[in-house]
This record gives C-alpha cells, sequence and structure tokens, in this order.
C-alpha cells in the first residue's frame, strides 16, 4: 500500500477497490461508515448495498476490462 | 475443550484409542481405501481428528501427540488415501489455461463449469428454520475456525502475496475487534438459531462428506507442497461466497430472523467478500503464479477441488432434505434442538 494516498483499482468485471487512506462521503458530506481497510465500490450500477459492490456484478455478467478504455477513434 | 468423537469404523476407533492414552508405539494399522474416499464416514473423522491437533485439541488428550511420529506416519497413510481419491475424481477434468495476469478468469471458469446444485437458492426460497439449523450445524466444521486453515499458508509465502493474504485474514479475524471476528459471528448465528455454538459440539453428527471439505484445507494447508493449492481453495472460496451468502440472508430474514446476531454474520459475507475475492484472485493467486508459475496447476487443482468437494456436500444436503430427512447422522443426544 502507498503511504502518500488511497490506491483506487478497477479490477476486470468487477469493483473499484479503494485501499486506504481514504474517507468516504455522501454528496452532503455526511461519512458513510466503512467496515474495512479495503472497500470495494461498485462500477456495475447493480449492487443492492450501493455504494459498496455485492458481488451482483457477476450475475449480471457486466463486463469491463481494468485498465481504461481507450479514447473513441 | 471438544471431547473426542465416538469411533465410525477401524480407522477412526484405532486414532481414538490411541488419543486416550499417553503417547506410545503407534500400532501397524491397515489403511485400505473406502468405496468413496471423499465422503467415508470412518476416514474422513479419522483424519479429522489427527488435524484437530493441529487447530485446538480434545480434552483429555496429550498435546504431544500432535507431533509424534507415529500418529503422523498413520496420518500420511490417510492422507494418501484421500488424495489418491481426489486426483481419481479429477482425472476427466482439463484446467482452463492460466497465467498470472488470467488467474481471475481461469478461476472463474472453473465456478462456470461447476454444475453442482444451488443449496443457497433452496434456503432462500424453500429453507425452513430447520434446514437452516442443518445447514448451520454442518458449517460450524469449518466456521467456528474459519480462515484457520488458510492461516497455514502465510510461513509459506512471502512478497506481495503474503501481504495479499494478510489483507483477507485481517478482515477474517475481525480487523482487530473479537467481536468481529467471523468464526465469532458463526456462533452468534447458531446461538440466535438456538444451536449450540462450542466449538467440536456436533462433530458426532456430521457425515464424512462434510468432514471431508474442511480436511481439504488442512490437507492443503499443512502441507508446504500445497501452497498452490490452499491459495486456490481460498480463492475460489472467496469468488463463491457474496451470493449465496446474500440468499442466506434473505432466507433467514423470510423466515423471521432478522436480528443482527441471526443475520450478520451473512451480511458481512456479502460486501467483505466482494472485496475478498479480487483480492484472493488478481492479487494474491495471480501473484503467487507470478513468483512461482510452477504452481499455476496447483492453484486450480485447489479450487477444483474445492468446488468438487462442496457440491458433493450441497448433493447430500439437498438430497436428504428432499426424501424429507436429515443430513446429519443420528445421535442419541439429538444436539441439535438444544
Ligand atoms: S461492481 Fe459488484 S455489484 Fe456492481
Ligand atoms: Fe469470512
Ligand atoms: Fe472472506
Amino acid at each position: 500500500m502507498s503511504s502518500e494516498g488511497a490506491r483506487i483499482t478497477p479490477y476486470r468485471d468487477g469493483p473499484l477497490l479503494v485501499r486506504g487512506p481514504f474517507t468516504l462521503v455522501d454528496q452532503d458530506g455526511a461519512e458513510i461508515e466503512v467496515q474495512q481497510r479495503t472497500i470495494a465500490l461498485c462500477r456495475c450500477g447493480r449492487s443492492r448495498r450501493k455504494p459498496f459492490c455485492d458481488g451482483t456484478h457477476k450475475v449480471a455478467g457486466w463486463k469491463a476490462d481494468s485498465a481504461a478504455a481507450p479514447p473513441p477513434a | 475443550m471438544p471431547h473426542l468423537p465416538e469411533p465410525r469404523g477401524e480407522l477412526s476407533s484405532a486414532v481414538t484409542d490411541l488419543l486416550g492414552a499417553a503417547p506410545g508405539p503407534v500400532p501397524a494399522i491397515d489403511v485400505a481405501a473406502p468405496a468413496d474416499p471423499l465422503g467415508d464416514d470412518d476416514l474422513h473423522l479419522a483424519l479429522y481428528v489427527l488435524y484437530e491437533l493441529h487447530y485446538r485439541g480434545f480434552d483429555g488428550v496429550d498435546e504431544r501427540w500432535e507431533w509424534d511420529p507415529g500418529l503422523l506416519g498413520l496420518r500420511a497413510r490417510l492422507e494418501a488415501v484421500f488424495e489418491d481419491g481426489l486426483r481419481a475424481a479429477l482425472s476427466g477434468w482439463t484446467p482452463p489455461p492460466a497465467d498470472a495476469t488470467t488467474m481471475d478468469l481461469a478461476l472463474r471458469a472453473i465456478d462456470d463449469a461447476d454444475d453442482a446444485p444451488s443449496l443457497s437458492r433452496f434456503l432462500e426460497t424453500k429453507g425452513t428454520l430447520e434446514h437452516y439449523r442443518e445447514f448451520l450445524v454442518h458449517r460450524s466444521a469449518y466456521q467456528l475456525k474459519e480462515a484457520d486453515p488458510h492461516s497455514w499458508a502465510i510461513p509459506r509465502l512471502s512478497g506481495p502475496p503474503k501481504a495479499e493474504l494478510l489483507e483477507v485474514q485481517f478482515d477474517e479475524y475481525g480487523g482487530g475487534d473479537p467481536a468481529r471476528v467471523h468464526a465469532q459471528l458463526f456462533a452468534d448465528a447458531m446461538v440466535a438459531l438456538e444451536l449450540d455454538a462450542t466449538y467440536g459440539a456436533h462433530l458426532d453428527r456430521l457425515p464424512g462428506v462434510t468432514l471431508a471439505t474442511v480436511n481439504l484445507m488442512s490437507l492443503f494447508g499443512l502441507h508446504r507442497r500445497w501452497r498452490g493449492a490452499i491459495v486456490g481453495h481460498l480463492a475460489l472460496f472467496e469468488m463463491t461466497s457474496s451470493i449465496p451468502n446474500g440468499r442466506y440472508a434473505r432466507g433467514l430474514r423470510r423466515l423471521g430472523r432478522r436480528s443482527k446476531a441471526a443475520t450478520a454474520f451473512f451480511d458481512e459475507h456479502v460486501t467483505a467478500d466482494a472485496i475478498h475475492e479480487n483480492v484472493a484472485a488478481v492479487d494474491l493467486a495471480g501473484g503467487l503464479v507470478r513468483r512461482e508459475p510452477a504452481l499455476v496447476g496447483d492453484v486450480l487443482l485447489g479450487a477444483r477441488a474445492l468446488a468438487e468437494l462442496e457440491g458433493r456436500w450441497a448433493r447430500h444436503l439437498l438430497g436428504a432434505w428432499e426424501a424429507g430427512h436429515s443430513s446429519l447422522r443420528a445421535s442419541e443426544a439429538e444436539a441439535v434442538a438444544a
């Protein structure tokens, strides 16, 4: 883990993992309670536990690369 | 500490007889392969008891037995029968192609190819409280020492894969909070369903097919040569956890069991294992293969062996329930309905 700040990794066909230190807040600035040192944020939009991933991306067969998508041609 | 279980045949009798006395010479014991080396009651109870010496031990059993060379020799022969059975069961299986960068895809392919019936769908939609109780009793063989078998791998790894394994294990052990240790959350769920959550309390009721799922982890965990397999086992375990645990929790709520004690174990695993599955598949299993490419086959074998034994276990439970009887072994004490 880097000591400078949070490290965010999109996992293939899955969530964004955020490794601390970080603070998670809603748009009103209220802190969202976090249980683990590392969290998984949903990026497929289908989780029942947003903003966290609950594994539903797998049932949905959702696909996305880990690397950034190339810019449009 | 738990009591030694009732023996179920020659092997488990030999083991419990030996453990009832002080360490001494271990007689030559005939170990023949049973008809079902992946579920035999006698073989798997004997192995389970021998492995348990490395975990919590048994009441009244001399702790020196753990490293008794004669007893370890007997264990090695039981393990060889189990291992041969595993290899035979997987002989028709072709591992998916994999390297360090595609380990997550290969593990997912193993899961996708798994055609075992879904215990979690059954419990979510049709399970009764009694089904749930049996399910927890079976799982207690592992879940009351959750994560311990995979922790044997810690000193066998180095560098990034070691740190990634500990990232997962740290959560399993409650992130430093004893109340949140996953084994404790499981005990809380058992108590909430009026079950005895004492470690080892239900051992006499657990069939060989259940004990084999735990023996698999102990076999892989306790032998350094199987470090790839214990990592693959953990990765697939984490990858097949979030969705079923969500179903278990919904089924409990459907049955009116909404207390935090009843549901926290399952709710916790929905989000925790959505993290762990990525860490375990990509960073731990992929990371291990990056450092030790020769282990790729063992990582996949560990995952496939998990799917194989979990499938047999799920079929046993669903088969018993569909036939209208208990999936547990009969006992005079009927310890389940405490
Ligand atoms: S990314 Fe996992 S549920 Fe959306
Ligand atoms: Fe856990
Ligand atoms: Fe986990």
